[in-house]
């Protein structure tokens, strides 16, 4: 499902790699964490995976699309499957939970037909059930990442991008997001998780890659933040 | 749907910044103003060219002390021209009867002039005036000539005077558009910061580059259009005002303005205009929204 083969990053103006000759494979309706330190080069993984950066050296290759080699306008088309959570839950303020999630469809050429019979579902499966009038504001931080789960889950992608989902909530709200994305994960799709929370890391028992220095250091199935 | 989505973000957008919105279409429309007239003065030119150089004369004045002999000979050579259109013979006489009616208003100049001090003349048409000097050189040097005025020499002054009104329009027009061409690249850049959350889940999400820039195009677009009918509006008001009404007396000079030309103007300006603010706002969307 996910194939990185020999792959270096260099930014612009960096003294080293972010990532350096890194290669690994990751399987259809596999969990996986990405773990290590602040600046490790574990979101330029996410970052590569979504092609907002070109590798400057060896081969992503996601959904069987080589990405490195991917023309740039066929990108946004690509990207409808790849789910996407982040840190800073990313809702636009001015529209209810049930707005938010309608946008991504729309703005993909879903009419709102399609939108009305397939929002609710998806808000009901992240329970949010009862709550899709509400604002961003109105809702709590595990409440809007939920929006956000279930805006990245809308489209059904066949891989889920988690780039630090907990990072901005209690470790109670953490945990409850960890099982949304674990029943996701159950659905058969891929989640793919950049964290440095070991709590949870801990508790999952699920593959583990660590990365130091844009090296990985470690890849354990069924593994503990160590 | 997404034509409806879209229109709405056009009009959201425009009301959003709209001091930017106003300056932005009045400079596109003085702009655009100032490009149709010199267009109009360019088609004006061409038309008054026609007209005149149909009706332009070569005038050759005869001594006082010509003779009959000079007289034939000057006749023989401008009949043997193959420039030759038409030719007429003015005598002393005629020449007062023109003067007297030129100079009607003043009698008491047309008293003190004698039909012996007006040259006698021919007057002569060629059939393509561009080939005066050619002409001039058949008769040039003929005893009995006093002087040879070609008509097309005083008419070329009058029309350098309107090529450098025209260039100077032009010139103000390119520093106007320039003017008006960064403010839309401006108000672009506000309306895409004031997106940028809009823009950024579209990209998460992988909506289409076209439908996230569609917006922002339409609106520039419909800026440019807007500033257009405006620029039209000042053209059309300026034809009426000057040319139909306070500059009345200029039009025994200038051939009248066909309405035909100024309404040719309406789809010129805005297709220009909506072209050029669409090209802009799309570049800017380029290095502005790397999408």
């Amino acid at each position: 499902m996910i194939q990185l083969e020999n792959v270096t990053k260099t930014y612009p103006k960096a003294s080293r790699p972010s990532l350096d000759n890194v290669s690994v494979g990751i399987e259809k309706g596999e969990f996986v964490f990405f773990i290590g330190p602040s600046g490790s080069g574990k979101s330029t993984i996410v970052k590569l995976l979504l092609r907002e950066v070109q590798a400057t050296r060896g081969k992503v290759v996601v959904n069987a699309k080589d990405v490195t080699s991917l023309r740039s306008w066929k990108v946004p088309h690509f990207r409808r499957s790849i789910g996407c959570v982040f840190q800073d839950f990313r809702l636009l303020p001015n529209r209810t939970a049930y707005e938010n999630v309608a946008f991504a469809l729309e703005v993909i050429g879903k009419t709102k037909a399609v939108a009305r019979r397939v929002v609710p579902e998806v808000l009901e499966l992240v329970g949010l059930g009862g709550k899709e009038h509400r604002y961003p504001h109105e809702l709590s931080g595990g409440e809007q990442q939920r929006v956000a789960v279930a805006r990245a889950f809308v489209n059904r992608p066949l891989i889920l991008l988690a780039d630090e989902p907990t990072g901005n909530l209690d470790p109670d709200t953490s945990i409850e997001i960890m099982r949304l994305l674990d029943r996701i994960n159950r659905t058969g799709t891929t989640v793919v998780m950049v964290t440095h929370d070991s709590n949870i890391v801990n508790q999952m028992r699920r593959r583990v890659i660590e990365i130091e220095s844009g090296r990985i250091v470690r890849d354990q199935a069924r593994g503990v933040y160590g | 749907m997404r034509v409806k989505y879209v229109l709405n973000e056009v009009l959201v957008g425009l009301w959003r910044n709209v001091t930017m919105t106003v300056a932005m279409i009045i400079t596109m429309s003085v702009s655009l103003f100032m490009l149709g007239a010199s267009v109009l003065m360019y088609m004006q030119v061409d038309q008054m060219k026609d007209y005149y150089y149909g009706n332009i004369q070569v005038s050759i004045f005869l001594a006082d002390d010509v003779n009959d002999g000079q007289r034939q000979a000057i006749a023989a050579a401008i009949d043997n021209s193959p420039l030759l259109a038409e030719k007429t013979y003015e005598t002393k006489e005629q020449a007062l009867e023109r003067f007297k009616k030129l100079w009607a208003d003043s009698p008491d100049f047309v008293n003190a002039i004698n039909a012996n001090s007006l040259p006698e003349s021919y007057r002569v048409k060629l059939n393509d005036p561009e080939k005066y000097e050619e002409f001039a050189k058949t008769v040039e040097g003929l005893p009995g000539i006093r002087q040879i005025i070609d008509q097309r020499q005083t008419l070329e002054k009058v029309f350098e005077i309107f090529n450098a009104i025209q260039v100077g329009a032009l010139f103000v027009a390119s520093f106007m558009a320039l003017a008006a061409l960064l403010l839309v690249g401006n108000t672009i850049q506000v309306a895409a910061y004031s997106k940028r959350r809009e823009v950024a889940v579209m990209k998460l999400v992988g909506a289409s580059n076209w439908f996230i820039q569609a917006p922002f195009v339409l609106e520039a677009m419909v800026a440019g259009i807007v500033g257009a009918l405006l620029g039209f509006g000042l053209l059309f008001l300026s034809k009426v005002i000057l040319l139909d009404n306070k500059l009345q007396a200029l039009t025994t000079i200038i051939t009248p303005v066909p309405t035909g030309n100024l309404w040719l103007m309406l789809p010129l300006l805005a297709g220009i205009g909506s072209l050029v603010s669409a090209i802009t706002a799309w570049v800017t969307l380029r290095f502005y929204l790397k999408v």
